[in-house]
């Protein structure tokens, strides 16, 4: 009785803990690094709820209809959340988009066709550009 | 000025006014349309504004200038493109170089071929996803968003234009994404002519100093295409197919 007593006592301390930290690491968000600063073309919060549909809206208006330079372009995502230090937004867990997807633990797969590297990288990284590399 | 001269006078300047907008929008009109017939599409795209059914982007090749043994089109087609260039069976090819000799003859012919942007093109026809399409202005397209990789429109395809990508991908271009597991062939570099450029097959065949493709709107009877195919006898592969290809050869037997 006294054991049962011990042991649902360090479940709940257990629990109690594990609920504290989990609130304090969803708020911090992921780390990610440095990326170009500058305003979005949406608000953050609306992006972070609704890019892929953003995405998808604005794709069909590219690929079927030819229009070009559109608001909600994938490759003007990239160019602006690539990384500062290699000019990418895949290869670790603090690159802009391999980061979020991986704290939202959503599958990423617009870069197994798309370029995962800024128009204007680094000449020595974007030579070693390797989309789905990631994984 | 009496008070009856003063609301004659109001209501002459307003018919006037409104006959003048009534008369402008019409004159607009007309000129629009009649530019429409008369000019064809000479009026550059703005990128913004949707792909337009009055043009017609084609290809002409010259044979005759087509040198054999040179790829200097299929390799600038891999670069702009991102294509590895490696030809084993597998591996995708936008153009192929086919080396053609009459045994009878003698005459040897050695000719690009990539897809041939027909105006009823049998990959659209066939599709069942809907992933192949022809967009207004004529060129014929993959929407890797909704291609299952089927490679149907592979089979359809009476000039072998399309390939299928087995293996992962790498050193995609911002402008050219292409994956595992989708059906792709020549875009006409439609990423540059939305911008008001030129295919780089076209820009690498002139910078060889050969010039046998010409760019251009089969519907604008001022472009260069146009005016050449006025002239010269040319002719589309497997014209008996009626798939009416908007790549045309000078140079060969129609």
């Amino acid at each position: 009785m006294k054991a049962g007593f011990v042991r649902g006592a360090l479940v709940a301390a257990l629990l109690l803990a594990g609920s504290a930290a989990g609130p304090a690491a969803l708020a911090a968000g992921p780390t990610l690094d440095p990326a170009r600063s500058g305003p979005c073309v949406e608000d953050p919060k609306v992006m972070r709820r609704s890019h892929m549909d953003f995405l998808k809206h604005d794709r069909d208006d590219t690929v079927r209809r030819g229009i070009r330079g559109v608001k909600h372009s994938l490759s003007a995502c990239v160019d602006c959340h690539a990384s500062k230090a290699d000019g990418r937004v895949l290869g670790s867990d603090r690159h802009f988009c391999q980061g979020c997807h991986a704290f939202a633990a959503v599958k990423l797969d617009c870069f197994d066709c798309h370029a995962s590297t800024a128009r204007t990288a680094p000449a020595a990284t974007a030579a070693a550009s390797v989309p789905g590399a990631a994984r | 000025m009496n008070p009856v001269d003063k609301r004659r006078r109001e209501f002459l300047g307003s018919a006037a006014g409104f006959a003048g907008a009534m008369i402008a929008p019409g004159v607009f009109l007309y000129d629009y349309a009649n530019a429409g017939v008369s000019d064809g599409a000479s009026r550059p795209r703005s990128p913004a504004e949707p792909a337009s059914a009055s043009v017609r982007w084609g290809m002409l090749i010259d044979t005759t200038k087509c040198a054999s043994g040179c790829r200097e089109c299929v390799d600038a087609c891999n670069r702009e493109n991102g294509l590895p260039g490696t030809t084993r069976s597998t591996d995708s090819q936008w153009i192929r170089k086919v080396d053609l000799k009459d045994l009878r003859t003698g005459k040897a012919l050695s000719v690009p071929v990539m897809c041939q942007h027909c105006a009823e093109p049998p990959c659209v026809d066939v599709c069942p996803t809907g992933a192949s399409f022809k967009r207004a202005d004529g060129i014929v397209l993959v929407d890797r968003h909704t291609c299952i990789g089927c490679r149907y429109c592979m089979m359809a395809c009476p000039y072998k234009a399309r390939s299928f990508v087995h293996e992962p991908t790498t050193g995609q271009k911002p402008d050219v994404p292409r994956g595992k597991g989708c059906v792709e062939s020549c875009t006409l570099c439609v990423h540059k002519v939305d911008r008001g450029g030129t295919p780089s097959c076209v820009e690498a065949c002139s910078a060889a100093g050969h010039g046998a493709i010409v760019f251009g709107d089969l519907n604008d009877p001022q472009s260069e295409i146009a005016k050449r195919i006025r002239e010269v006898a040319t002719a589309q592969l497997r014209a008996d197919l009626r798939t009416d290809n908007g790549v045309r050869y000078q140079g060969i037997p129609g």
